[in-house]
């Protein structure tokens, strides 16, 4: 008799424990998502233009970039960012000139030319699109 | 002139009309031919850089789909040019067929800095006349453009419909747009004046 009561008491436990998370699955921050079903297609976004450029969010914070980047490449061979915002041409070009921490190497020599470990743009410096927050944020800037 | 003698110049005259069209017509058939892409991209050395660049950009694919051939902006139109043209390519097919001087990517990479240059000073030379086939300044609306743009343009967009001689060109700023630039390409080239 004891044995029996042991054994319905496990079962029951563990029934109840399913059911709870059954109740509280694990879904993603995007929405539920049949793993079978093809998944939803994200609407399309431009890349934000704009004029006079965004301001910083916090202390050195990379500043974001205010222009399409979609015809820009940076290889081996060019980066076209250099374009406008290289020392050579930022003036001419009325574009933001490359940070002067920029043209330093890893000795801390300063140097002429933009230093390599800072040449991959975009590894920092990210386009923005006009897209709601995923999650709610309550983030304030610096003022 | 007797009955037969007229016959005889009638014939002629019909002959050399006939001959003139189909060899005429004949020639700019085969002109015609070797300015499609299709003929431009039988050479490999074209279908493998060039081509395959040109694929990544906005004269490609875009938002109303029109399209850029390769003729569209390295043949002229003007028919005196274009001959001209055709002729040069003469040397082309000789570096094709004797010295294979691009004939492995590794090759075009090593050129490609000279090959660009000689294209661009070829289009300071003739004001850009194969851009301004589909990109005229008359026919810009300076509104709808980027406020970047305007800035770039407007001095020489006066200019030009005022009907002068603009001092700059397309390809002084816009270099790089339908292939990759090459290698040791100093930004400073890309500006109003810019070497290279």
């Amino acid at each position: 008799m004891k044995k029996i009561m042991v054994t319905l008491t496990t079962a029951l436990t563990v029934m109840i424990f399913n059911s709870i998370s059954m109740a509280g699955a694990v879904e993603s921050l995007r929405g539920f998502q049949d793993l079978m079903a093809t998944s939803q297609e994200p609407s399309k976004k431009e890349d934000l233009v704009v004029k006079g450029g965004i301001e910083r969010s916090y202390k050195q914070q990379p500043p974001v970039v205010p222009h399409k980047v979609d015809k820009d490449e940076i290889n081996l061979k060019v980066n076209t960012c250099l374009n406008c915002h290289s020392e050579k041409t930022f003036e001419a070009k009325k574009a933001p000139k490359i940070g002067d921490s920029h043209f330093v190497d890893r000795e801390g020599k300063v140097l002429n030319t933009l230093s390599s470990r800072r040449y991959f743009c975009n590894q920092c410096h990210a386009p923005q699109v006009n897209a709601d927050p995923l999650v709610e944020n309550t983030f304030e800037g610096a003022k | 002139m007797t009955s037969g003698e007229k016959k005889g110049t009638f014939g002629i005259l019909v002959l050399g009309i006939v001959l003139g069209i189909a060899l005429w017509g004949g020639f700019n058939w085969t002109l015609d031919l070797t300015n499609t892409e299709v003929f431009c991209i039988s050479c490999h050395e074209m279908e493998a850089t060039p081509y395959n660049e040109l694929q990544e950009t906005v004269h490609f694919t875009n938002r109303t789909g029109v399209r850029a051939t390769c003729p569209d902006c390295h043949v002229p139109r003007p028919w005196i040019h274009k001959i001209i043209r055709k002729i040069q390519a003469s040397n082309e097919l000789y570096h094709h067929f004797v010295t294979g001087e691009i004939d492995t990517p590794e090759k075009f990479e090593e050129r490609r800095l000279a090959l660009a240059q000689s294209v661009w000073s070829a289009m300071k030379k003739t004001d850009s006349r194969e851009c301004r086939n589909c990109h005229k300044f008359e026919s810009m609306n300076l509104d709808k453009q980027q406020s970047r743009a305007v800035d770039a343009h407007e001095p020489y967009y006066w200019e030009a419909v005022d009907g002068k001689e603009p001092a700059y060109t397309c390809i002084d700023c816009h270099k790089g747009i339908a292939h990759s630039l090459p290698e040791g390409f100093d930004p400073a080239w890309n500006s109003p004046g810019g070497e290279g």
